[in-house]
């Protein structure tokens, strides 16, 4: 599985957040739920059919300017591979 | 109590007894509560409420079937208003497409289809009724419906080797998950289990099979499997422990720490209609009583696995060894694990002479259907050669 940079995830049928908004919020889904906070929930708030995975890792870059950029690159890929192998991602293709 | 008091995070709610089926695993207790003592809408509606007070994300909606509840909707809608995830666990029965859409539209978060088989035959012996072309519709009409959708095959020695079909079923349907989740044995099953038990071989071919299906539909389906207790080598994490993450509402309104908990003598059960869920959360006897570490025996008392496997089941403990403080039979290390070995034995002999008399009757020309040979889809096992048993099936309740 390779993630396309230019794809639009957004959240999963069935994959919802909770209905509160102080941390940690919960990303609720068939059979389980994700504590998320900091970073984690920086991600997933960014899945919304909107945001390409390349603007995502931008914007979380200048947030974490302080960070390694190929790092925080990394992480973020790393994170949505999880996401998806949990089936709480779908990938909108890329514009045509 | 050996640590901090967790609280909840899901409630199943038995909503009914009743159902159109009649399965052979079902796992309600032998004693099914009749329809005049169940929960009203306001009843269930209070406890949501309670329950997600307490700390709980996830209602389970099940039963028997929970579609029987002509209040299902003002049901999904409670749970949801209540700020809880809702999880439908049905045999699909009954219901239309316009009603799944009502379903979908109240806010139901997930559907679970339970499925008896991947062939109208023996799924229809099991349910005990024709439930199987019913199930094939309603995965039609989910592919137009934005909602997600776990299949649920519950396997068994009479319908493992459909393995194939049942994965070629969950991948043209809109299932993001599957579970494969062999019956484990309790209430129904208990009694049933001498005709429900895989064999050894059976097992072995289905986990090798599983494993391949898993890397290949990685990202598209997730696939779970479930193992039965009896061939595993440590005990299950019942419940994810005594009292610890569940809490089961039965239809009546009895708070219970798991499905089969009233098999267990002498446990003190309290009711949602006189008291507030926290309440039996913390004090109900029946959730205290193997809470924690200190009701454990050797060689649970002392081992590393207990903060894993807290022990096992209790219930199984009860049914195998007549003691429910008792390491579950299932361990290795349980001092009742022959007990285990002896009922494995006992079935897998019998099903390999099976096999073996039917296979001398193939040679000697007399066999009126030849032997299934099609292993194309990867899981070769020999097709079960034996009649069809005695069945006690589940009946419905008054």
């Amino acid at each position: 599985m390779s993630i396309d940079l230019g794809s639009r995830p957004r959240l999963a049928p069935g994959c919802r957040m909770e209905e509160k908004t102080h941390e940690p919020r919960t990303l609720l889904m068939p059979e389980r739920a994700l504590r998320l906070n900091g970073p984690s929930l920086e991600i997933v708030e960014r899945c919304d059919g909107q945001h390409t995975v390349q603007q995502i890792i931008t914007e979380l870059q200048q947030r974490y300017s302080k960070a390694e950029p190929a790092k925080v690159q990394e992480d973020i890929l790393g994170y949505l591979a999880l996401l998806e192998k949990e089936r709480a991602l779908d990938f909108e293709p890329r514009n045509t | 109590m050996n640590e901090p008091r967790s609280n909840p995070l899901a409630l199943i709610a038995e909503l009914t007894h009743r159902c159109p089926l009649h399965c052979v695993y079902c796992s309600n207790p032998l004693e099914l509560e009749a329809r005049t003592t169940e929960l009203s809408t306001e009843e269930w509606s209070r406890v949501f409420q309670e329950a997600a007070a307490l700390g709980v994300l996830q209602a389970d909606f099940t039963g028997g079937e929970p579609l029987t509840r002509p209040d299902i909707l003002d049901l999904i809608r409670a749970a949801r208003a209540a700020r809880l995830y809702v999880n439908l666990i049905t045999s699909g029965l009954p219901l239309d497409e316009s009603r799944l859409e009502a379903l979908v539209q109240a806010g139901l978060d997930h559907f679970q289809l339970s499925f008896q088989g991947a062939r109208e035959e023996v799924a229809n012996e099991i349910s005990g009724t024709r439930a199987h072309a019913q199930k094939l519709r309603v995965l039609e009409w989910l592919k137009r419906h934005r909602i997600a959708v776990t299949l649920n095959f519950v396997m068994h020695r009479r319908n493992i080797e459909q393995l194939p079909e049942m994965l070629s079923l969950a991948e043209s349907s809109s299932a993001s998950r599957v579970e494969f989740a062999n019956v484990q044995y309790y209430g129904w099953a208990f009694a049933n289990r001498d005709a429900l038990l895989p064999t050894r071989e059976q097992l072995t071919h289905s986990i090798d099979f599983l494993k391949k299906a898993q890397e290949r539909l990685a990202g598209k389906i997730k696939v779970e499997y479930i193992v039965p207790d009896y061939y595993a080598r440590f005990p299950k994490p019942c419940m994810g422990g005594w009292a610890r993450k569940l809490m089961l509402i039965t239809p009546s309104g009895e708070a219970l720490p798991c499905h089969a908990a009233k098999v267990i003598p002498g446990l003190a059960f309290e009711n949602v209609k006189n008291r507030h869920l926290s309440e039996i959360w913390e004090v109900s006897d029946a959730f205290e009583r193997f809470r924690g570490e200190s009701w454990m025996q050797e060689p649970c008392k002392t081992c590393d696995r207990r903060a894993l496997d807290f022990g096992g089941c209790r219930c199984q403990a009860f049914l195998l060894a007549a003691d429910a403080t008792a390491t579950d039979p299932v361990c290795s290390l349980a001092p009742q694990r022959p007990k285990v070995d002896a009922i494995l034995l006992t079935i897998n002999s019998r099903v390999a002479q099976a096999s073996a008399s039917a296979l001398t009757t193939t040679i000697s020309g007399d066999a009126t259907e030849p032997r299934r040979t099609d292993s194309s889809a990867g899981a070769s096992v020999a097709a079960p050669t034996e009649s069809k048993p005695a069945w006690r099936y589940r009946p419905n309740p008054s």
